[in-house]
């Protein structure tokens, strides 16, 4: 299929790398890393996370799609990631491709080369490897020796501001559908490719469950809003669906977690513990999107935290999800894990977000058995009143009563996080932030009975979400998020007698308008990503990189000839009649639903969660197939004997 | 109520291991940071029973010894560990190299006999490659070299430029003619060098060869450190500082002391 030569490029990487800030990233050798012969597979993956290597690494989707594809005999698996600067300029100079790490093949050679997108600051990162790989930037450009480039991630539920550079998306869990697709090009391929690049596009787009961009036109209003968007050929699906993996202890990946030798953000193993939440926080599009909770059992959680250790040797496991102390049988997991590795030095960590008691108690026992890492909690927002609004239910008397039992238990710090320009927010529920984290050292200070506790408050602009009760909503504009937190930082240093037990990071409005504009944006935005990489905009989720100044520019000159500019993409609220450029993607949330659920925000009503109440009917489950997947199971973590067991065939 | 460091039981030592691992190819691009990382979990795949420090964040005890820069390939580093239950030394050997990535690979461990490690690693045996450069090119530079007394020279250290001498720990030097691992023709240095503070590195008696007699490689050499240890002054050879350990020991059987 491809026209590239599948050979490694190392040698000839190997005489740039002495030149470049920390090689190690781009020589791969990882622990677990998987190497095959080109020649003993038929279809063939290159795997991106298009950011650092120390970023993607850890990916959790790109590790679990790399076993899962690798795991089939005659499927091959790479990984590449982002490179720097100044390797880019060298490869530039010397003609050296975008490369995998693993074997260091050119990532041209593949069959597909599948991005993963949490976030989309990472899009003019896939212009540079797109066009360090020699693959045209425009989809429209490729031919039938090019990979197929599919975006995946939670930023592809809406892929349309890229619309104009990948060839296909997939929404949602991508275990099974990575599988399908695989089946498909496998078969294509056996049959000689007939039809070749467009027909290879119909037959993924024709599941209904692998959106193909070029096979839909979009038709715009006068004033710039959209018309509709429609199929334009036969055969392809008026909406697209997401895909839901159901049985999670079906899919216990990764088995073997890759270690890598670089330093990355994430030293650590982690196990999923459950996939989705219905919390129902209204700004929260990962919860909106990856509904129902589907839990993996309690025997599923000790089995793969076990093997994770036994393959990697890390000192710490992560419990991941959404939000895990909600997973039902998570007091038994905790303290079954607590047992188990007491006096190993490996330390269990839970990202808890969740503003209660119950939780402090959990971190109490999982830091039994090794180091303690910091207390989070995420109250969102600082006032009552807008806590309702976003529909995080948590009182003050729940957070007060929170952190009593943190400083109490010993622990000396803790992290709250809190956003800015949520809807209907005013500097009065910003400031009460400052009030919130005051009332927390003055409690800390009575039940620890000292005056060295800490408490820092984190905060960052908010940015209105595609399928999420405030897609609908105007995003603040930065100018008035920045003057809300210097408001807010300005308070709490101010105060004499709790300012300096108040530590304040906060990030300022500028990356959230950029970010607001590539979130809810539509093909039109695809002009502006493409000029802003050919100004030199790279890695646009690193602060030391990122310019507003150029995305501004770009976006002026990209859109002029358009009746929208960046405003009308971010600080703009939209009507409900209003045709949104992810309509014809389908996350199985009802829009009607979410409509009902923004007014009720903005009538401050809150709705709970329904694996413990009725069903409010959001869509997903009867849209889907799909149903709540959680315990109690009633079951035990297995006896296993815990790492360091090896030691009776070392001894003397 | 000051919070204190967990009460745990901190296993006393029994018994202190020296390990010679070797660094090669790709993995020569490891920092000094990475092998520290990629070791701890190794050990702690390999089931060794490591001794921990106290306190709120234990750490295994490891002590390294003079570890090769950042780029440079090395088939003599060494470290110690200290354990908790007498091992097999040779046993710790297999599991370890096993566990550890290829290219990170364990040569031979054996039990520590009394006195510091650090003190025994007083110098180094380099082998310096240079592609595109002739053996005549090479040793003209080097005897330019040698023939001076002090040649000064300066790097870039943390802390800021430094200038130190780079002529003085260098014992011995040599050009010879070669082939790199791709079967180009190439030049090779071969240089015993005292451990000095700050460490006289390849790369800066290379910056001396430059500033003595114009020698500037076109590509970046490949440098690999070869052996480590007591320096002996009369033949200007570097001695293997395991040696004692093993005479003192006995049982302690190497895998393969001179892989080359």
């Amino acid at each position: 299929m491809s026209a590239v030569k599948a050979e490694s490029v190392f040698p000839r990487l190997e005489a740039l790398l002495p030149l470049v800030q920390k090689p190690i990233q781009y020589v791969g050798g990882e622990l677990n890393a998987v190497s095959k012969e080109w020649e003993s597979t038929t279809v063939r993956w290159a795997l991106m996370y298009p950011d650092a290597y120390e970023i993607g690494v850890p990916n959790q989707g790109v590790q679990i799609l790399y076993e899962v594809l690798n795991e089939q005999p005659d499927v091959l698996a790479e990984r590449t990631y982002s490179v720097w600067s100044d390797l880019e300029a060298l490869m530039r100079e010397h003609g050296v491709p975008q490369f995998t790490v693993d074997a260091h093949r050119p990532v041209g050679a593949f069959d597909v080369l599948g991005l993963s997108f949490s976030t989309e600051l990472g899009y003019t990162n896939m212009l540079t490897a797109l066009d360090l790989a020699g693959i045209p930037l425009h989809a429209s450009d490729r031919s039938d020796e090019h990979p197929i480039v599919l975006a995946g991630g939670h930023a592809a539920f809406n892929p349309e501001p890229i619309s104009a550079f990948i060839d296909a998306a997939v929404l949602g869990d991508g275990e099974q559908v990575a599988l399908e697709i695989t089946g498909l090009i496998r078969d294509f391929k056996a049959e000689g490719s007939p039809g070749g690049r467009e027909q290879l596009l119909m037959r993924l787009a024709q599941t209904g469950g692998v959106y193909v961009p070029a096979f839909y036109d979009v038709e715009y209003l006068p004033d710039g809003r959209i018309k509709r968007v429609v199929p334009n050929r036969p055969g392809v699906p008026w909406r697209v669906s997401k895909h839901t993996v159901t049985d999670l202890d079906a899919w216990p990946y990764p088995k073997k977690p890759l270690v890598p030798l670089a330093e990355s953000v994430h030293e650590r193993a982690s196990v999923e513990i459950f996939r989705g939440c219905t919390r129902g926080c209204r700004f929260c599009q990962a919860g909106m999107i990856t509904r129902p909770v589907r839990e993996r059992s309690i025997t599923g959680i000790g089995e793969m935290v076990e093997q994770a250790l036994q393959a990697t040797g890390f000192e710490e496991v992560g419990l991941l999800s959404l939000s895990s102390a909600d997973h039902s049988e998570i007091k038994e997991v905790a303290k079954g894990l607590a047992d188990r590795y007491e006096g190993t030095n490996t330390s269990l960590s839970l990202p808890s977000t969740r503003v209660d008691a119950f939780n402090i108690d959990l971190a109490n026992e999982l830091s039994r058995s090794g180091r303690r890492s910091g207390l989070t909690f995420a109250p969102e927002g600082g006032s009552e009143r807008i806590r309702r609004v976003i529909n995080k239910m948590v009182t003050e008397e729940d957070l007060i009563r929170t952190v009593t039992t943190a400083y109490g238990a010993g622990w000396r710090q803790v992290k709250l996080y809190f956003m800015c320009g949520l809807p209907t927010e005013t500097d009065d529920d910003v400031l009460q932030i400052a009030t919130l984290a005051r009332e927390v050292i003055k409690t800390g200070r009575e039940v620890a009975g000292r005056k060295d506790i800490r408490c820092t408050v984190s905060i960052g602009g908010f940015v209105p979400k595609p399928h999420t009760p405030f897609q609908w909503a105007a995003q603040l504009d930065h100018e008035t998020t920045d003057a809300r937190l210097a408001k807010l930082r300005n308070n709490i240093r101010d105060d004499r007698q709790y300012g300096k037990a108040i530590g304040f990071r906060y990030h300022d409005g500028k990356p959230g308008i950029v970010e607001g504009l590539l979130s809810r944006g539509d093909r039109r935005v695809s002009a502006v990503i493409e000029a802003v990489w050919r100004d030199g905009g790279r890695f646009d989720g690193w602060s030391e990189h990122f310019s507003f100044e150029r995305w501004m520019r770009c976006a002026e000159q990209a859109l002029a000839d358009k009746p929208v500019d960046v405003d009308w993409y971010t600080t703009r609220e939209r009507e409900f009649s209003e045709v949104l450029p992810w309509d014809h993607l389908d996350s199985g949330l009802d829009k009607d639903w979410l409509w009902e659920d923004w007014q009720d925000s903005l009538n401050d009503v809150e709705v709970e969660d329904c694996r413990w109440t009725p069903c409010f009917d959001c869509g997903v489950c009867p849209q889907m197939g799909t149903d709540i997947e959680i315990g109690p199971t009633g079951k035990q973590l297995l006896p296993l004997t815990a790492i360091g067991a090896g030691v009776e065939t070392l001894r003397a | 109520m000051a919070r204190q460091p967990p009460v745990r039981d901190v296993a006393p030592i029994v018994q202190k291991l020296r390990v010679r691992y070797a660094k090669r190819g790709r993995l020569r691009f490891t920092s000094h940071r990475d092998i520290q990382r990629a070791l701890e979990r190794a050990l702690r795949r390999a089931g060794v029973p490591m001794a921990y420090s106290a306190g709120f964040t234990p750490h295994p005890k490891i002590s390294y010894a003079g570890a090769a820069a950042m780029g440079s390939a090395s088939e003599a580093e060494y470290l110690e560990i200290s354990v908790t239950e007498r091992l097999s030394p040779d046993r710790v050997r297999a599991s370890l190299d096993a566990a550890l990535p290829p290219g990170l690979d364990v040569i031979e461990v054996v039990e520590a006999a009394p006195g510091a490690l650090a003190d025994l690693l007083q110098a180094s045996e380099w082998q310096i490659e240079l592609p595109d450069v002739s053996a005549g090119q090479a040793a003209e530079a080097v005897a330019a070299l040698m023939a001076e007394t002090e040649v000064e020279v300066e790097r870039m250290m943390k802390s800021g430029p430094r200038r130190f001498d780079a002529r003085e720990p260098i014992v011995r030097l040599a050009a010879d003619s070669g082939t790199t691992a791709s079967g180009a023709p190439c030049a090779i240095l071969r240089t015993v060098v005292r451990h000095a503070t700050p460490a006289v590195r390849p790369d800066d008696i290379l910056t001396a060869l430059r500033q003595v007699a114009g020698l500037t490689p076109p590509v970046p050499p490949m440098v690999t450190r070869l052996a480590q240890g007591p320096i002996d002054p009369e033949s200007g050879t570097v001695a293997d500082p395991l040696a004692a350990d093993r005479a003192s020991v006995g049982d302690a059987v190497a895998a393969d002391p001179h892989p080359r």
